[in-house]
């Protein structure tokens, strides 16, 4: 998983905070077509100047959820709030929300100044500022030179930016961006995740991103709030959903994970203990609140927090022995596919401090499997 | 470069075409306007004679002249008839324009399933015979027509209102002929039209309808210039609808053109008629050809 996040110097957490006062609010937001359920109970507060992700995979209704903040389509049942108005019945263009599009949407026939000034002649805004603010959004995105190309004249990432120039010139409250990097080849996608951070931090908008790509949400958001069939199935920062999952569903849609099922047998000082092969020790770690003595539960542990070696450690826990089945170089790292005597696959990843040629464990080599208490979590389901 | 004989030959055969279809034709007409007009078949000379040689090449040049084009600008009639046809074709463009986008746009704003079937509704008057729908308006407009049974027999009006054999009838006449060449092209402009761009409106703070005039109006304009021109310029030429629908005082190019080789068989005075609405089309022609291309510019 990438770590590249820049950690804020200061303590940004306002949903911590009792007293912050939410921008947007959906309380209890249903949406049905039909049959159909696109959005399901949702309850969720964004705090202002937050850059909130929406994950989730396609058809979960991150973009409905999206579009009811945009005003495109309407809340069946329940209410949502920006600002602490209720947005019930009031048009797209009513409110105080400016949205990027997927497909950029760019209007064909105006330049890219035209574009930008598009919003501003809508508004009130007298038509002396209009081409100083047009100017400021120009720089903003770095694209002074191309004020008088056509959108066809530009390249996908400077398309990009016109979008985004466009969605911010009217100093929205809150900018919604539709999987703003889509399009982008993978390395521009990179660039412009901290571009994007950067903007966001410069201009105090609230963004709401919708994304289906775990890394770019961990990249660049506050929180990430992961959707699956139109629930809310965790809404959490960065490091509490990839820490701290509450199912193993979102633990294994977030990065790579190995899930061992077994039987709570004990829970004592903040650990539970789970029993799963009569072979094996059991496991001991901290666990999800809901998980309960005598029930079933699963441990799920990220393979960077795995050791290996091939000898065996001297802990009366939190061990496991298997066999080296593959392993998987990729420069810095090594991932190392173990094949237990139940037959289930682990994998454990580290990072290769020493050259290829002194590495110790290979292919058919009998090794052990360990980590510390705080490594894993056990969840109930 | 060296092209191949393949090759040059796949250019070649658009150009034969043209050459022997356009150009040969017309230059064939262009010399009948210069002859003078004989008792004679055919009705003109002088005609080219090969057989004495060069001299006869040059005889034949020296007995051309402009004379009809001369007649052509004195006599107030062709005058009439031009300005008459020009202004006939563009009031019906008008209308047909009215009528055409509201369609096209319902049909681009119609659900999937429904498109084909629309589509299908407007190419389908194709499948009968012209001459036979303008003979069926004459039964619909005609003083014992349906039109008029039906308002007299509602007790609209007391006695049968003349609608076949005016302006206005060349006017329906017109605007039901040549609707679909209004409807498709607008049309295939508005099914392109990517939806996001009137959400993008409508967020950036336009109302529906300002949406509507900023964006879907703006590119739907190339679509709107093709079918104008698709209308205009063949409805000045039109000869069947205002001779068929239209009165006496109805006053087209076309039919002065049909008098003129059928009725006079003065086919020099005629060949000119046609020489010089051939010139007076160059105009729109040569615009829609911009706008064509405009258009493709942008797509690109």
């Amino acid at each position: 998983m990438n770590h590249t996040k820049p950690l804020t110097p200061h303590h940004f957490a306002p949903w911590q905070d009792g007293t912050s006062k939410p921008l947007i609010s959906f309380s209890n937001v249903s949406k049905t077509y039909g049959d159909f359920s696109a959005i399901d109970n949702v309850d969720l507060k964004i705090y202002p100047k937050e850059f909130f992700a929406l994950l989730g995979p396609s058809g979960c209704g991150k973009t409905t959820l999206m579009r009811m903040l945009a005003g495109f389509e309407e809340a069946s049942t329940g209410t949502i709030e920006i600002d602490g108005h209720n947005m019930k019945g009031v048009p797209a263009n009513k409110r105080p929300v400016n949205m990027m599009f997927q497909s950029y949407a760019l209007f064909p026939h105006l330049s890219v100044a035209d574009n930008l000034a598009f919003g501003l002649k809508r508004s009130k805004m007298p038509k002396s500022e209009i081409d100083g603010r047009v100017e400021e959004m120009l720089r903003l995105v770095q694209l002074t030179k191309f004020a008088k190309r056509k959108p066809h004249q530009l390249s996908g990432g400077q398309k990009q930016r016109v979008a985004l120039a466009r969605a911010l010139a009217k100093s929205p409250k809150l900018l919604l961006l539709d999987e703003p990097l889509g399009a982008l080849d993978k390395k521009l996608r990179q660039e412009t995740q901290f571009e994007l951070v950067d903007i966001q931090e410069k201009t105090e908008t609230t963004f709401v991103i919708v994304t289906h790509d775990q890394e770019e949400a961990m990249t660049m958001a506050t929180r990430i709030a992961v959707m699956d069939h139109g629930k809310l199935m965790q809404v959490g920062t960065p490091d509490e959903i990839y820490e701290a999952p509450n199912s193993t569903y979102i633990a294994d849609f977030i990065g790579d994970i190995s899930i061992i099922s077994g039987h709570v047998q004990d829970i004592e000082n903040e650990r539970a203990t789970i029993i799963w092969d009569e072979s094996q020790t059991p496991i001991r770690g901290s666990f999800e609140r809901n998980v309960t003595k005598g029930t079933q539960a699963h441990f799920a542990i990220r393979p960077e927090k795995i050791q290996i070696s091939k000898t065996e450690p001297s802990q009366g826990y939190n061990k496991i022995f298997g066999q080296v089945e593959d392993i998987a170089y990729t420069g810095n790292m090594s991932t190392y596919f173990v094949r237990l005597p139940n037959q289930k696959l682990i994998t454990s990843q580290m990072v290769n401090d020493r050259r290829i040629s002194q590495r110790s464990i290979t292919w058919e080599d009998h090794v052990w499997l360990s980590w510390h208490d705080e490594a894993g979590i056990i969840l109930a389901k | 470069m060296q092209m191949n004989w393949p090759r040059k030959l796949l250019i070649g055969i658009p150009f034969l075409w043209l050459l022997a279809l356009f150009l040969v034709p017309f230059l064939i007409i262009l010399k009948i306007s210069l002859s003078d007009p004989v008792l004679a078949i055919p009705p003109y000379s002088p005609r080219l004679d090969l057989s004495n040689g060069f001299e006869g090449i040059i005889t034949f040049f020296s007995e051309l002249d402009f004379e009809n084009y001369i007649f052509l600008s004195e006599d107030s009639l062709y005058w009439k008839a031009y300005i008459s046809s020009i202004k006939i074709s563009a009031i019906a463009t008008f209308f047909t324009l009215m009528i055409g986008f509201p369609l096209a746009y319902a049909m681009s704003n119609a659900s999937e399933n429904w498109r084909t079937p629309l589509l299908m509704l407007i190419i389908l008057p194709f499948w009968t015979s012209f001459l036979i729908r303008i003979y069926s308006w004459m039964g619909i407009l005609s003083n014992t027509g349906l039109i008029n049974q039906l308002l007299l027999w509602m007790g609209v009006i007391s006695e049968p209102i003349i609608i076949l054999n005016t302006n206005t009838a060349v006017y329906i006449g017109i605007v039901y002929t040549y609707l679909p060449f209004m409807v498709l092209p607008i049309y295939a402009t508005l099914d392109r039209l990517d939806g996001s761009l009137l959400e993008a409106a409508q967020d950036l703070g336009c109302t529906r309808f300002s949406a509507f005039w900023l964006v879907t109006l703006r590119l739907a304009k190339p679509g709107i210039a093709a079918g104008c021109f698709l209308v205009f310029i063949p409805v000045i030429g039109e000869f069947v609808i205002p001779s068929l629908l239209g009165g006496s005082r109805t006053l087209m190019i076309g039919k002065v053109l049909w008098d003129e080789f059928f009725a006079n068989r003065d086919w020099p005075i005629a060949s000119a008629v046609a020489v010089f609405l051939l010139l007076i089309l160059l105009i729109p022609i040569v615009l829609f050809q911009r706008n064509e291309e405009k258009q493709r510019e942008h797509e690109r």
